[in-house]
């Protein structure tokens, strides 16, 4: 779509503009530069306001003027789902970044939508915890963009993803309201688990303002050991009996780059004794195959793919599978014969949970092609593929794929909170 | 009911598959919350899910509202018919359909009992985590409803960390799938949403399950304490040295000597008892229990044993386990409480709840699942004499007043039910509740499925929250709306 604006559009643009200097005040509304453009798309206005009640009522207003809405935290996975039909209006959550509450002894902490994990991740240090995530790009990436793109890491394994660590939410709704749910304590069961539909709903249902986590204490020691599988069907054998028996690990992954051996990378956290026992475990588990420390780069794996996939954005793509466990193997190998055939380049990571994460390089239309072809092959598994970043002049994929006979009811429940699909219109699944 | 609908109910799930006789229906005028008692108009037993979306379509048709029901064991009136409504059991779909140890899932029918899924998977050497009291006679259906947790929660996670798709039969029939085999299913987490919506979103007729290996080393060690406040300290000293065991359990007195009473769990009779378990690796376990060891000797511990056996380890968790119903052996009565709060505020929380016990002549029994703060505070009475009942649910909702102003919760896995529907307006604003509802509206415009429950309130899904005008570029025919 073009940058200029319907002629209707512009009257509601100024409409807006009027109600949101009343709102959040001059200084914090800005034009936008071809820096804010959203999968191409340039909107007219970025606003920034100050506390959640400005954002909600900023929120209304853009959606009383028709206007669509980006939401925007630190802007790292904008790309992430489709291209939007219509972008007014960037939400930028950047002053919404206070740690409201580290109630350390209860291990839990509140945190406005805008804060950094960064920042989060050292105020949270000064007690010995964290938030058990190991999120993308965490100078910059935001609490909220996290939750709405519902990002995670090796770390998933053992606690989980952030449908299991986050407790509690305030969103901003189209509509202005201004609602919680779940709350400030690990158990509870009172009311609708609204914490859990907005991860990763992509800021289609409202606007998390304020999330609080249930946190982890940073382990005493940690300690990162890997080994070389012969293929991938050794890998995944070797992830397999790793996970079938009764070794405590936090993370476990196998790195296929290109035409090298695939690695397995194990992470143990725990006390000093506990590390030493379990490595020596995992040597009996894995022999004959030698199996060395090797240190905690290994985990930056998934980032580096995502970095690669960034500098190379007009002739690269990096994408997300879900399979079984059990499917790793064959689901590399219907990847690595695809792409040596149409002669893209590729390297993956997959987690032992079997979620993995692929680049690939090459010619746009070869991508595109070969795009369809793994997805369909990949849903016929019962998994899915989901597109994080591709070259903007590759429009045709849809980013998210199959979701299944649910996406009736998905499309009830957005109509339920955002009616006018004011919010990051046709970005989501199904066109939701 | 009318013999019409009576056959047409017949039709879909034969003759034996619905009760309408009244002595019969009695079974079901109640779930484990016993002082809620509506007859419903009948019962249905449907053997599969073709029967349900039958069923909930032939409701849908009449606005007939519905009710399904699991085992009966929930304590917050989550499973009480509705006034000429039905009650949908689903104890005849039982069936493991799938067992897949190498992805560690396992695919079950609603009316699978907690524990036989465990049964199952024991010779692998794997367990289902959710463990509530009732394990060995809840089903996996009312798990998910409620989304029940249990001791091992603080570790383990609750029903929905371990619910990874579903199959639910809306209310209007239809059928859906919700997250799937695989991980982080494109759209939203709809299954996340479902488990602990207690019945209001629709039915689940398959629902997919985590399972978990079992751990190489587990060991229970009991400390006996002067009072809960040491306990507590001790509690809060375990956490503050940065370890997560699978449990840490609190008894005080009166539910020491019920449940000592009732199972012989050969507790030490003390003010307050801790079990904290631990398990892991065996180096892991061997190192962490002595600093919980020490941690407890610190906070006044007078006696501390490990459990030699695994008999040993059972016989304590019986006692714990069995701790509700142990309360029938010192009172003709009582009320379970189900309340949350932050760990932190344990002393301040029981010195108000002894405060408030002493002031109104009322016994409160407490059993905590102390590690994550959730309170289960037995409030003892006899209906037999006047008053008591009314003085003994009194306290029981001043217990909840006191939970969320420690900035805690009504439920931590009892569920709002019938019974907390009220206390719901204490813990969340209008539009809070307002909001939740708008999910209700999407899964169940007519509200058939469970009425009532759950909101104090119910929200009209008819209202348009909003006026609706077309943008510029949908009335070109540009974009799309959905």
């Amino acid at each position: 779509m073009a940058a200029g604006a319907p002629a209707d559009t512009t009257q509601s643009i100024a409409t807006f503009e009027a109600a949101a200097r009343g709102i959040i005040g001059a200084e914090n509304i800005r034009a936008s530069t071809s820096e804010d453009r959203v999968s191409g798309t340039q909107p007219q206005l970025i606003v920034s306001p100050g506390g959640e009640q400005q954002l909600a009522q900023v929120l209304k207003a853009a959606n009383d003027a028709n206007l669509a809405v980006i939401p925007r935290g630190g802007g790292t996975k904008l790309a992430w789902g489709n291209a939007p039909q219509r972008a007014d209006v960037i939400l930028s959550t950047a002053r919404l970044n206070a740690i409201v509450e580290h109630a350390h002894s209860d291990l839990t902490v509140t945190v406005e939508a805008g804060c950094t994990l960064k920042q989060l991740s050292e105020t949270l240090a000064r007690e010995n915890q964290r938030l058990a995530l190991d999120a993308l790009w965490t100078s910059r990436a935001t609490v909220g963009g996290i939750l709405s793109t519902n990002d995670s890491g090796a770390l998933r394994l053992r606690f989980g993803s952030l449908r299991d660590l986050v407790i509690g939410i305030t969103l901003a709704l189209p509509d202005g309201t201004l609602a919680k749910s779940g709350g400030k304590v690990v158990k509870n069961v009172a009311g609708y688990d609204l914490p859990k539909l907005v991860t990763g709903a992509l800021g289609t249902l409202g606007v998390i303002t304020q999330a609080t986590f249930r946190l982890h204490p940073t382990p005493k020691e940690s300690r990162t050991v890997s080994c070389l599988a012969r293929d991938a069907r050794e890998a995944q054998r070797f992830v397999l009996a790793i996970q079938d028996s009764k070794l405590a690990h936090s993370a476990l992954q196998i790195r296929f780059i290109e035409s090298l051996h695939p690695q397995i990378d194990v992470l143990f956290e725990a006390t000093e004794a506990g590390c030493a026992a379990q490595a020596e475990q995992l040597k009996q588990i894995l022999a004959p195959a030698a199996v060395i420390d090797s240190g905690p780069a290994v985990w930056k794996a998934r980032q580096e793919l995502y970095s690669e996939a960034i500098a190379n954005s007009e002739s690269s793509v990096l994408a997300k599978i879900s399979v079984l466990p059990t499917q790793i193997a064959e689901a590399y190998e219907v990847l690595t014969k695809s792409a040596t055939e149409s002669r893209i380049r590729f390297s993956a990571v997959f987690y032992a949970i079997g979620l993995g994460t692929i680049y690939l390089a090459g010619a746009r239309a070869d991508l595109a092609a070969l795009l369809q072809n793994l997805r369909s092959k990949i849903e016929q598994l019962g998994g899915s593929l989901v597109i994080a970043h591709s070259p903007d002049a590759m429009p045709q994929l849809d980013a998210w794929g199959n979701a299944g006979n649910a996406l009736p009811l998905m499309r009830a429940v957005k109509q339920q909170f955002d009616p006018k699909s004011t919010l990051n219109p046709s970005r989501f699944v199904g066109g939701i | 009911m009318n013999p019409d609908l009576a056959t047409r109910f017949r039709e879909i799930v034969g003759p034996r598959g619905l009760i309408t006789s009244a002595e019969e229906l009695r079974t079901y005028e109640c779930d484990g919350l016993t002082n809620f008692r509506v007859m419903p108009l009948g019962v249905l037993l449907p053997e599969n899910t073709a029967q349900v979306q039958a069923l909930l379509k032939l409701c849908h048709a009449n606005k007939i509202p519905f009710v399904a029901r699991g085992s009966g064991t929930g304590l917050s009136g989550g499973a009480l018919p509705i006034e000429n409504g039905i009650v949908i059991s689903l104890t005849r779909m039982n069936r493991i359909l799938e067992i897949d140890i190498p992805n560690a899932r396992v695919v079950v029918e609603p009316g699978v009992i907690n524990l036989d899924v465990t049964g199952r998977v024991l010779p692998q050497e794997y367990f289902y985590a959710p463990d509530p009291s009732s394990q060995s006679v809840c089903s996996i259906g009312g798990n998910v409803a409620e989304n029940s947790g249990g001791a091992h929660c603080l570790k383990y996670g609750f029903t929905t960390t371990h619910v990874l798709g579903l199959e639910v039969v809306l209310p209007d029939g239809s059928l859906v799938h919700l997250g799937g085999k695989s991980l982080d299913a494109p759209g939203y987490d709809l299954a996340g949403v479902f488990v602990g919506s207690e019945g209001t979103l629709g039915v689940a007729t398959q629902i997919i399950l985590r399972i978990v290996k079992r751990p190489e080393c587990v060991q229970t060690l009991l400390a006996a304490f002067p009072s809960t406040n040491e306990a507590g300290a001790a509690v809060s000293g375990i956490i503050a040295a940065g370890m997560l065991p699978a449990a840490i359990e609190m008894m005080d007195n009166l539910a020491i000597q019920a449940a000592e009473a009732a199972v012989h769990a050969n507790y030490p009779n003390c003010g307050a008892l801790l079990i904290v378990e631990l398990d892991g690796p065996f180096a892991e376990v061997e190192s962490l229990m002595k600093h919980v060891d020490a941690i407890c000797r610190e906070h006044g511990a007078s006696e501390i044993r490990v459990a030699q056996s695994e008999t040993e380890r059972a016989l304590v968790w019986k006692g714990r386990k069995a701790a509700f119903a142990a309360m029938g052996r010192i009172s003709p009565n009582y009320i379970v409480q189900d309340g949350v709060i932050p760990r932190t505020a344990l002393p301040q929380v029981m010195s108000e709840i002894n405060r408030l016990s002493k002031e109104t002549g009322v016994r409160v029994a407490n059993v905590f699942h102390a590690g994550d703060g959730n309170l289960h505070p037995l409030v003892l009475y006899d209906r037999r004499i006047a008053g008591q009942e009314e003085a003994a649910e009194a306290l029981s909702y001043k217990i909840l007043e006191i939970c969320i102003a420690a900035g805690g919760s009504i439920t931590g896995e009892h569920g709002v039910g019938e019974d907390k529907k009220r206390a719901m307006s204490k813990m969340f604003s209008e539009p809070d509740l307002e909001t939740m509802q708008r999910v209700r509206c999407a899964f169940d415009p007519l509200q058939l499925s469970n009425p009532g429950k759950v909101f104090p309130r119910p929200r009209l899904c008819g209202e348009k929250p909003g006026k609706y005008v077309p943008h510029a570029l949908e009335t070109a025919g540009i974009a799309e709306r959905f």
